[in-house]
């Protein structure tokens, strides 16, 4: 094959892998292509950028991603990019995963990384429920819908992840739904280079195991339903982007601030000590 | 050299200095706490970075990521947050990343006796993460002994490419005695890949079976997995690969049991009864000893200083020796490394002298047992 006829992104994608294992209509194929798309775009040294991944079908996106990756255990893909980051600063650490994998079982991973802003980006796919084990409810799954888990309706309050993003600490979040592919892809390449903890959620249709029992069978409907009812709105109140059924869904970059990151206030705290030699005997 | 009066934990944490380890990250729990306080005043010095987490299962998931990155790291607790280190200690095991775990135990279950020893955790350690794996872990007796295992426990988890236990307890983390924070033992770090990028596949090994992992960064986009993967770290879900990746992370430890395993025998050439004890057991079950023999009984010890790998042929040895009669194992608990002992005494009597954890076995609980066992 000649050099032009290589599709442009296939440097970062691992092609000895596909076909991937997403079922069709699934939105993930959109999230991991957009991702591609802003890391060529952000103009990243591909060797130094570091996917990590919790488990799920989102998680899945590591083992697609050519770049070091690493596929980790359930909920804790955050601690583990952690480690990677402390380790060496010079690493561009990107967390990949699902909602059920990121906001349960690791949801006090998130709150407590974006507390101490690590220097990361925190990509989740929202598909609105655990979509590997087969459609039961999550902690994103909107009041009333319906799971295999809540056969009669969903009865507990979902999460709305820019404000808890935003109420822990991260210095940058945003909601795209995968319908707007480009300003999802620009908002990643600039997260990318952002510094500090980002966040980006993707609402993404799960036709499989969410939309089925939620009267969107297919993909197309689930985005039928973005185009009917997503809203942008920059800059916006967090506390106002609830997913309600019926109701709009707000998208957009709501926050983007600057605050010195763990690593280098580590650093300054490293050079404070050898300078002044506090803290010794 | 630098000889200082310390506690079994500083030494700790001064053994993993010594080692190179630069990443500590941690979840406070008595009686494993002054690792991590240490660690916290010692690291930032060395460039080293001390993180203290929201919990055990970040920790554990933090020196993996940090282990992947490159650098040597370490995490400390006690019963409880070792429970919870057990998801990803499998995650080490299966992504074969270097790494040392120590357990300053305490009595249980649950939250037992937070401020007093026991060996509780003896069988969590070798068993308590899911699937079949084999595990190194070792058990220091003394303090000097957590700065000199500590040292090893490193060197062996970059050896082998594996995370590594160093299991002690609580009178011998807080245990103040004269260490020296000597530098005789070789410092060894993980190898670096030197096949080309282009070939290189992450797990094939050569006789060693043992791999070569890159670290995160260097251009060989590795991908790492807790599932089941083939040679090129890929997913893998069939019997067949299964079959063979657990078979060689078992046998890259089994196959070099003769080299893993180490003990320290009293008195054992004529014994007629052995007590078989490791960890501050072993100290006050070698005073035993001495008793026995000062009393012309014909009594020796064998300490344990690796317990996983299982010493069996050391033990299956003594064990065959006609002179010997019976073998005594005092524990911390109700029986944990005693179904080891059985398991290789060749049918000779043995004898379990358990004790809850709380409180260590006087010598005179060891002693008597010994005298019962020869006068049978
Ligand atoms: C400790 C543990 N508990 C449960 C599971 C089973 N499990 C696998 S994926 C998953 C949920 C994934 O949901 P989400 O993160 O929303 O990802 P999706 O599949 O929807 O992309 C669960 C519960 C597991 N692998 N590990
Ligand atoms: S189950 Fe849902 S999330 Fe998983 S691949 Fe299928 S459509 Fe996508």
């Amino acid at each position: 094959m000649k050099a032009e006829d290589k599709h442009p992104l296939t440097d970062y994608v691992r092609e000895d892998r596909m076909p991937h294992i997403w079922c069709s209509g699934c939105g993930l194929g959109t999230a991991m292509s957009s991702f591609v798309e802003a890391v060529k775009k952000a103009k990243l040294e591909a060797d130094n950028l570091v996917i990590v991944s919790g488990i799920g079908c989102a998680g899945r996106v590591a083992g697609y991603l050519n770049f070091d990756s690493y596929h980790t255990t359930h909920g804790r893909a955050i601690p583990f990019a952690l480690g990677l980051k402390l380790a060496n600063p010079k690493l561009k650490v990107v967390v990949f995963s699902g909602d059920g994998d990121l906001f349960a079982i690791g949801g006090n991973h998130f709150i407590h990384a974006a507390r101490r802003n690590i220097d990361m980006l925190v990509i989740c796919v929202n598909n609105f429920n655990y979509g590997m084990t087969g459609g039961q409810v999550g902690p994103t799954t909107p009041l009333e819908a319906r799971t295999t888990t809540t056969p009669y309706g969903n009865i507990e309050h979902p999460f709305n992840l820019p404000y808890l993003a935003c109420a822990s600490g991260a210095v940058y979040v945003a909601r795209w739904t995968v319908l707007d592919a480009r300003r999802l892809t620009n908002s990643i390449a600039e997260a990318l280079n952002k510094k500090g903890f980002s966040f980006i959620e993707i609402l993404a249709p799960c036709p499989t195991t969410y939309g089925k029992r939620n009267k969107l069978p297919t993909g197309l409907d689930e985005l039928e339903l973005y185009k009917k009812h997503a809203i942008l709105k920059h800059g916006a109140d967090t506390k106002e982007a609830d997913i309600v059924i019926g109701k709009s869904i707000i998208t957009g970059k709501f926050i983007d601030i600057e605050k010195p990151t763990f690593s280098e206030i580590y650093a300054e705290m490293v050079h404070k000590i050898k300078s002044a030699k506090i803290g010794e005997e | 050299m630098v000889e200082r009066f310390i506690s079994g934990n500083v030494a700790c944490a001064e053994g993993a200095l010594k080692a190179g380890c630069r990443f500590f990250a941690g979840y406070p729990i008595t009686p494993s706490t002054e690792i991590a306080e240490h660690m916290a005043l010692e690291l930032p010095k060395y460039d080293g970075i001390f993180i203290q987490m929201e919990d055990e299962l970040a920790s554990m998931a933090a020196i993996l990521g940090a282990s992947a990155a490159g650098t040597k790291s370490m995490t400390a607790t006690s019963g409880p947050g070792f429970s919870l280190m057990m998801e990803n200690l499998g995650l080490g095991i299966m992504m074969e990343l270097p790494c040392v775990l120590v357990n300053i135990q305490r009595a249980g279950p649950s939250t037992g006796l937070p401020t007093l020893a026991a060996q509780g955790d003896m069988m969590q350690a070798r068993w308590g993460s899911h699937g079949s794996y084999e595990i190194i872990a070792l058990t220091p007796s003394s303090p000097q002994e957590l700065y000199d295992l500590t040292i090893r426990a490193f060197n062996l988890a970059e050896e082998y490419s594996t995370p590594v236990l160093v299991m002690s307890d609580e009178i011998v983390g807080h245990m103040c005695e004269r260490v020296s924070l000597h530098s005789e033992i070789e410092i060894k770090n993980r190898k670096i890949p030197s096949r080309p990028k282009a070939k290189y596949r992450v797990y094939e090994t050569g006789e060693d079976l043992i791999p070569t992992i890159p670290n995160a960064g260097t251009g060989y986009r590795i991908h790492l997995t807790g599932l089941t993967h083939d040679e090129r770290g890929y997913p893998a879900i069939n019997a067949e690969t299964q079959e063979r990746l657990v078979k060689r992370l078992n046998d890259k430890i089994t196959k070099n049991a003769a080299s893993l395993v180490r003990v320290e025998q009293l008195f054992t050439e004529d014994a007629e009864v052995i007590v078989v004890a490791y960890g501050i057991t072993a100290r006050i079950a070698a005073a035993a000893v001495r008793e026995a023999r000062s009393n012309n009984i014909k009594a020796g010890l064998l300490r344990l200083i690796t317990v996983w790998p299982f010493p069996d042929s050391v033990l299956k040895e003594l064990a065959s020796r006609e002179k010997l009669r019976s073998l005594i194992v005092p524990e911390l608990n109700y029986g944990q490394i005693y179904y080891e002992v059985e398991r290789c005494s060749r049918g000779k009597s043995t004898t379990l002298v358990p004790k809850m954890g709380g409180e260590a076995h006087t010598c005179n609980e060891i002693y008597s047992a010994i005298k019962k066992s020869v006068s049978k």
